[in-house]
């Protein structure tokens, strides 16, 4: 049983390896001709259900673009001889399909099909023709002939009877349509066509699919490029009131297009005589929509809200404005009385019955209640039963904020508010977006209560993402800081393992208001002007938080210093040591000030250890034709320089590495190719060799970890990388070519080399000018005879050019971060072993930081190896990764460990490996993804670069009681 | 012209007993059956005798509809149906079923146990009430009879709360009832789709209010009883056991859950367990929150909150406890408070509104020393806090009766033989622009078809009967007939070039099926006259020919 049950673990580990056998088996017996085989089959079916089946089972596998065209013919053969519609369906969704295989041309059936389009039936066939042909015509987007041709075809079955076809042909609109008017080729009489205007007249069609297509139709034709009329506008605004919600919602975005493209044309208003801006007229009514009926149709509205910058001022508090009232009498509403209650300096709100009453007398007769009493979209869509749209009206709230600090300022009661919603991602949200925001608002004591207060919530992901905040807020007062220190202190009590955020959030709060905190030092450090007060203990980790604040304020505070007693400053050197990266080197007197003097806010270009990269950098490249004993030396040299740099210089770190990186793979290169080997008959040197193939094989890791490793590489870097990379393939094609005897597998991999090859000229096609004089420059001139030649031949080439070639120029990035993570849990440290029963699993918490890794939900793995050699990769669920700020990422999630009995506790090691799969890059063949639901869900892993610190995990399997 | 009557039954304008008579197409609907909270003689229920008058209630009536439990809009049910006599349909929706026997059961309980009234309904009539209920879904479509026909929306408000739109043939009214659009803690807020009836008749207590964030109000709650916790103080919160209840203590079980608390909670025994009960089983009534949660856990098996015992109220350490009822006048509430009263550490929350006299009103209108049974005095040095949440809610009425007239369209099937004549004949139909159609209307059991002429004929067993206009036009001209009939001929000709004119050899012109005969005048010879004779179907062209030969023959042609 127990073994059954570890089977099973291990089956759903390795499930990916798996797969990956099974794909590459399945390309292979895809050879045989298709069309032939087809052809007999689709003959021998005697009913249409038969028919079918087959061209199901056809469907299922892909075609090579060569055998396209006698498919096609036979599948056309097959429609005319036809009567069953199922069957024809099939076979024009098949010749769609066909019509999207990568490198087949498909004008030669757009004829046929437009034929049998004509003499077609059934509604359903027509639709699915239809699709064929926009198929063929997205695929061949220069044509201008044939998208003209076929707007024609569209246009004439507009007006067919069944909405699946007049939905199609509106799709085909948007798709081909174009705005330059059509002329007949004939020249008889000029058929001046204006799609808009065509697609425009189905915004009163009879049925809400054809409406919601129409408008589709021109969202596309808006994506196309082409601008849309102003005039369509008034016609979208009537589509707002429509009752299908899938043409409120499509109306929706048609509104906001509009209103991006004519910002500032002027529309009236209905019923009085009065005009605004199209945008702020556009922004009403998308304003309007978030209190739509549908909550689909709020949340797309509440989203587009975010993005209109371009809206007035008057009109964007609006949305915010939300006056209370009782028996239609003005009250004041909460956050109203908070204000007011902070700047009279009154505390405790009112305990009396009817404090909230209304003041002011008014005669209801007079009162407009749409106008005094109307709430703005914000504050309704804030308050939304779904989840969904709250959280998308926080988004647009940020947004908007975002642009304009007035409305930052005015919405930040909202915000705290939404710190007390009842689904914890909305409260995540909003925490988020404040931090965002931050930079334009400060917070009132009132407030900062209500934030302060969420610092009690159980769950972990909120608390870091309060103090994530609280690191870029601004206080108004010290009574804030005082306060916000009590409750980081309180949060420090109830949940100790938030310690280092804690500490890291203080030396934020502190370096901000220095002079905020520095009438409260006497009383942090509870000092008395006349009496020595006891010692704080060292170790306490809330007088650790207390210390971190003072010292980050002391920085730009140097009267504050004078404040310490002494065992202040003992305790200033042992933090200043033991958490360097909390406490700031400060002027102390009478101590020397050790640190480097750059200060910050020097551009790094300008910053003379930058300089320095750029020099030692530019005399490498300058410097190729030296001889190569200089080289080599001038390499090391360098690599060592720019390694020093990296760890005195944080911000360089990653330029640095990546930089020396890309050096030690010259360097390697060049040590391979001057090896005595290559001078000596083959034989001689099976022992050396070693050395070249272990370089080429490091060369080709290294490439893999600056392709993979390092966020914000762009294009030209990855054209650099993957010639090295192809520079190395080659090394060890000769390599190979020298040890080996016999011609056979050399001849395999000769041609695998020459695929290499010919697909990185596919790949980086556009780059290659940049590439002059370079290894694949000259391999790619010599293509041609190389295809020709003898494996030997080849490698001969390939030798003599691989040393001929220069070293290419890396251009440095902009922003470059080398993906780095810690595991914070499990520590390592327990010597108590995790018990479990053998054969079972027992879970273990894993918690780590990434920093600057990209898309980690797909590439981030977890391994854990045994100590009998067994490694296992683990895939997280990607809801294990939080995003806290930008450029980090946090993994929390739970191992499943199993093995067999062990005599006694052993340690396993956990580390996190980044994934990674050189070919997505290529495009993928429509078969797959339009095809059946394919084995290949999960995208490949070719290798793996492991990217942290291993830890040791203790563990002891026990044998199960019988 | 038809129209829709409203009257509503319930009087004053203070608290509500709902009950209003909605008179569409023919059809009588009460909505609602509430009772008086405030009377305890015959106003507390409303007038039926409006009704009663004409004669018996379930032939004037049609069916009741019941939008919730609360008894100002159930109340009055079992009276009205055992007391006074209805043995038609009652509609509500299944949580209401559920719920309102128990709160009816109750309030009879301390009319007839407590204050010792006389003639009130019995137990036995409340079960019989009951059975003649049907229970509805929501969005299911109701057929009364054939074509009275109703459907239940979501209206928030408490559990099973829904709106109705009753609607007969194309003349529809909705009923909201009582409905909230924001939600709170356990409910979602109201919706109904797009269904444009012609009568609204809705709840408008708040419509002249706006109020505050629900967040902000539950903010201020939930500080003052975390405060008062932390303080190591007991926090007594007075309710009633049905709706807020419930919402306060999803408030406070998420919040405990929330921020890791510890201090227990009680909740007092009576009525809300069963209730309580209730508020699990229909869980698809609740809000988005409590519905997504379920999977995991059901949100109304409380984790903090226990039942209450008396014992506990003395148990050292900090607590919360909800009790009923609601204003302290009576009850376990009362007697808590009055235990508690004098340690300023404790704190009291009313989160309803009280009545005047009570002691929850007495507390919050400031008084510090109360009077208690027997002359004692009780200090009360507990912190007193209330919450601005919603009043009760109430319907104005006023005993009179709305009309409303209305326009209802009227469906007319069209044969499908003359819709694709008509395509046949011209351009395909244009959305804006009216269409002229030639057909007879046949009106058959009260519906109404729309046939060609020949298929009515054949239909209604009628032989055609031919109807021809016959016009005479003296015209000048002093050749022979003959000649006359060939320049009449080929004026026409030239004139109406789409239609098919024709010299026949008797001498006479035809114009599509219209014939002109020329003879010459018995008097003076100098005159013609020419006989028009037409079709009724071609009266159109028929008209426009004699108008044309009146003008008389161009002189050119001679």
């Amino acid at each position: 049983m127990a073994a059954h049950l570890k089977k099973r673990v291990y089956e759903e580990f390795t499930k990916v390896v798996q797969q990956e056998e099974i794909a590459t088996k399945k390309l292979r017996l895809t050879k045989p001709s298709k069309s032939a085989a087809l052809h007999i089959d689709l003959c021998k079916a005697t009913s249409p259900a038969d028919a079918l089946q087959y061209l199901l089972q056809f469907a299922r596998k892909p075609v090579e673009a060569e055998s396209v065209e006698g498919v096609v013919r036979i599948l056309l053969e097959h429609y005319y001889k036809e009567n069953d519609p199922s069957v024809r369906l099939k076979i024009a969704s098949l010749l769609g399909l066909l019509s999207k295989t990568a490198g087949f041309s498909p004008d030669c059936i757009m004829d046929d099909a437009i034929n049998i389009l004509q003499n077609e039936k059934s509604h359903q066939v027509l639709a699915q023709l239809l699709d064929t042909l926009l198929a063929i015509g997205t695929k061949l987007p220069e044509n201008q002939a044939i998208q003209m041709r076929l707007v024609d075809v569209a246009c004439k079955h507009l007006t067919d009877t069944s909405h699946g076809v007049r939905n199609k042909c509106l799709q085909l609109l948007g798709n081909l349509g174009s705005l330059e008017k059509s002329v007949t080729k004939d020249g008889e009489g000029l058929a001046v066509r204006d799609v808009q205007k065509i697609i425009g007249d189905y915004f009163s069609d009879q049925d809400p699919r054809v409406r919601t297509a129409a408008i589709k139709a021109m969202l596309q034709l808006h994506e196309r490029g082409l601008k849309l009329h102003q005039t369509i506008y008034n016609q979208a605004c009537k589509l707002l009131s429509d009752d299908y919600e899938q043409v409120r919602s499509a109306a929706v975005q048609l509104i906001w297009v509009v209103s991006q493209l004519y910002p500032e044309s002027i529309v009236p208003i209905p019923s009085s005589n009065e005009e605004i801006r199209l945008v702020d007229d556009a922004f009403g009514k998308i304003c309007h929509m978030v209190s739509d009926g549908s909550w689909v149709v709020r949340v797309q509205a509440a989203k587009l809200l975010g993005s209109m910058e371009q809206v007035s001022s008057h009109f964007l508090e609006q949305t915010l404005d939300k006056k209370l009232m009782s028996d239609l009498r003005r009250k004041r509403t909460a956050h109203e009385r908070a204000k007011e209650l902070y700047s009279s300096g009154e505390f405790s709100s009112g305990r009396k019955w009817g404090d909230d009453a209304p003041k002011e007398e008014i005669d209801t007769g007079a009162v407009n209640l749409i106008e005094s009493g109307a709430c703005g979209a914000f504050v309704h869509g804030l308050e939304d039963e779904m989840y969904e749209v709250r959280i998308a009206a926080v988004e647009a709230l940020c947004m908007l904020a975002q642009s304009s600090p007035s409305f930052a300022e005015k919405c930040l009661d909202f915000l705290v508010d939404m710190f007390n919603d009842e689904i914890e991602e909305v409260r995540l949200q909003s925490i988020h977006t404040m931090r965002k925001i931050s930079n334009n608002i400060t917070l009132r004591e009132d407030q900062l209560d209500t934030v302060l207060a969420v610092l009690e919530d159980s769950s972990r992901d909120i608390r870091e993402a309060l103090h994530e905040l609280l690191c870029c807020t601004n206080v108004s007062t010290k009574e804030g800081i005082h306060l916000a220190l009590v409750e980081l202190l309180k949060n420090l009590t109830k949940y100790p393992t938030d310690r280092d955020s804690i500490w890291k959030c203080l030396k934020f709060l502190g370096s901000r208001h220095p002079t905020l905190v520095l009438p409260l030092v006497p009383e942090l450090l509870s000092t008395h002007p006349f009496f020595d007060t006891a010692e704080p203990d060292m170790d306490d980790p809330a007088y650790i938080a207390v210390l971190v604040l003072i010292f980050n304020a002391a920085k730009t505070c140097p009267t504050m210093p004078a404040l310490f007693s002494d065992h202040t400053f003992r305790h200033y050197a042992y933090l200043r040591d033991s958490l360097s990266h909390l406490v700031p080197a400060l002027r102390l007197p009478g101590r020397k000030l050790v640190s480097s003097a750059v200060s910050a806010n020097i551009t790094p270009h300008e910053d003379p250890s930058h300089q320095f990269l750029q020099q030692s950098l530019e005399r490498v490249y300058s410097l190729q034709h030296l001889d190569p004993q200089g080289t080599q030396e001038l390499l090391e040299l360098t690599i060592r320089d720019l390694q020093r740099l990296g760890e005195l210089q944080s911000e360089l770190a990653g330029v640095a590495d990546f930089s020396a990186t890309y050096l030690r793979c010259q360097l390697l290169l060049i040590k391979a190719l001057q090896e005595k080997l290559w001078n000596v008959a083959a034989p001689l040197y099976l022992k050396q060799s070693d050395l070249a193939s272990a370089a080429a094989k490091q060369i080709m890791e290294e490439t893999y970890k600056m392709e993979f490793m390092y966020s914000g590489v762009e294009n030209k870097q990855v054209v650099i990388i993957h010639h090295m990379r192809l520079q190395a393939k080659a090394l060890q094609l000769i390599v190979t070519a020298r040890t080996t005897r016999g011609v056979d597998p050399l001849f395999g991999m000769c041609e695998k080399f020459l695929q290499e090859v010919d697909f990185f000229q596919r790949c980086f096609i556009a780059d290659l000018p940049h590439l002059q004089d370079s290894f694949v420059d000259k391999l790619l001139d010599l293509m041609p005879r190389l295809m020709t030649s003898k494996p030997v031949e080849v490698v001969k080439i390939v030798q003599t050019m691989l040393r001929q070639s220069t070293f290419l120029h890396l251009p440095l990035p902009e922003q470059i971060h080398k993906a780095s993570a810690t595991i914070i849990e499990p520590a390592g440290e327990s010597d108590n072993p995790l018990r479990f029963t053998s054969g079972l699993v027992v879970a273990l918490d894993v918690d780590a930081t990434l920093e600057h890794v990209q898309d980690p939900q797909s590439t981030v793995k977890v391994q854990v190896l045994y100590p009998d050699g067994q490694a296992q990769m683990i895939h997280p669920k990607p809801a294990d990764f939080r995003n806290p700020g930008p450029g980090r990422h946090r993994l929390i999630t739970q191992v499943y460990l199993s093995h067999t009995a062990w005599t006694e506790p052993c340690q396993v090691e956990v580390r996190l490996l980044l994934a990674y799969n050189s070919n997505s890059r290529i495009p993928k063949s429509p078969w797959i993804e339009g095809g059946e639901v394919s084995s290949q869900v999960e995208t490949s892993i070719e290798g793996t670069i492991p990217f942290s610190k291993s830890v040791k995990v203790y563990i002891m399997p026990k044998p199960a009681r019988r | 012209m038809p129209e829709i009557r409203v009257t509503p039954l319930g009087a004053g304008q203070d608290v509500g007993r709902s009950c209003i008579l909605v008179s569409i197409g023919g059809k009588n609907v009460m909505l609602d059956c509430g009772m008086h909270m405030g009377f305890n003689d015959d106003r507390r229920f409303p007038d039926f005798s409006y009704i009663t008058r004409n004669g018996r209630l379930t032939d004037f009536l049609d069916c009741v509809i019941i939008s919730h439990f609360h008894l100002d809009h159930c109340g009055a049910l079992p009276y009205f149906s055992e007391m006074v006599g209805y043995d038609g349909p009652i509609y509500m929706t299944h949580p209401t079923q559920a719920i309102c026997p128990i709160l009816l059961e109750d309030y009879r309980k301390i009319a007839v146990d407590k204050k010792g009234e006389a003639n009130f309904f019995t137990s036995q009539m409340i079960k019989d009430c009951m059975k003649k209920v049907v229970a509805v879904h929501l969005h299911q479509t109701v057929q009364v009879d054939d074509e009275l026909e109703i459907k239940a929306y979501y209206a928030g408000h408490v559990l099973g709360a829904a709106m109705f739109q009753i609607k007969v043939g194309s003349e529809s009214v909705v009923y909201t009832g009582d409905y909230n659009m924001t939600p709170d803690r356990h409910l979602g807020a109201a919706w109904i789709d797009k269904c444009r009836p012609n009568l609204l008749i809705t709840e408008s207590t708040y419509a002249t209010t706006i109020r505050d964030s629900k967040r902000c109000r539950e903010r201020d709650f939930l500080k003052k009883v975390h405060e008062a916790v932390e303080r190591g103080g007991k926090v007594l919160i007075p309710v009633f056991a049905l709706g807020r209840a419930q919402e306060l203590c999803i408030l406070l079980e998420t919040f405990w859950e929330r921020m890791n608390l510890k201090a227990p909670i009680y909740f007092s025994t009576g009525l809300t367990e069963k209730a309580n009960h209730y508020y699990k089983l229909f869980i698809t009534w609740t809000n988005q929150k409590i519905r997504k949660t379920f999977v995991q856990r059901n949100m109304f098996e409380f984790k903090h909150i226990k039942a209450f015992d008396r014992a506990f109220a003395d148990n050292p350490g900090p607590m919360v406890v909800f009790a009923t009822p609601g204003m302290l006048h009576a009850g376990q509430s009362l007697q808590i408070f009055r235990k508690w009263a004098g340690n300023e550490k404790n704190m009291v929350i009313m989160p309803g509104y009280c009545v005047q006299g009570t002691v929850g009103h007495k507390i919050l209108s400031g008084q510090r020393k109360l009077e208690m049974e027997g002359r004692q005095v009780l200090e009360v040095k507990m912190q007193v806090e209330y919450m601005s949440f919603r009043v009760s809610c109430y319907m104005p009425a006023n005993g009179e009766t709305v009309t409303l007239p209305t326009s209802p369209s009227i469906p007319v099937g069209i044969s499908l033989g003359l819709l694709k004549r008509e395509m046949a004949q011209g351009l395909l139909p244009d959305a804006k622009k009216p269409r002229l159609l030639h057909g007879t209307l046949i009106m058959k059991d009260s519906n109404f078809r729309l046939v060609s002429s020949e298929q009515a004929l054949k239909e209604l067993g009628l032989a055609e009967h031919q109807l021809r206009f016959t016009c005479r036009v003296h015209l000048h001209d002093p050749r022979k007939e003959q000649e006359t009939a060939v320049r009449v001929y080929s004026h026409l000709k030239s004139v109406l070039k789409e239609h098919c004119v024709q010299h026949l050899p008797d001498g006479s012109v035809t114009v599509e099926s219209i014939l002109i005969q020329a003879a010459a005048h018995s008097e003076d010879p100098g005159t013609k006259v020419l006989l028009v004779s037409w079709t009724y179907q071609d009266e159109e062209l028929g008209s426009h020919l004699t108008s044309l030969l009146k003008k008389g023959l161009p002189q050119a042609a001679s």
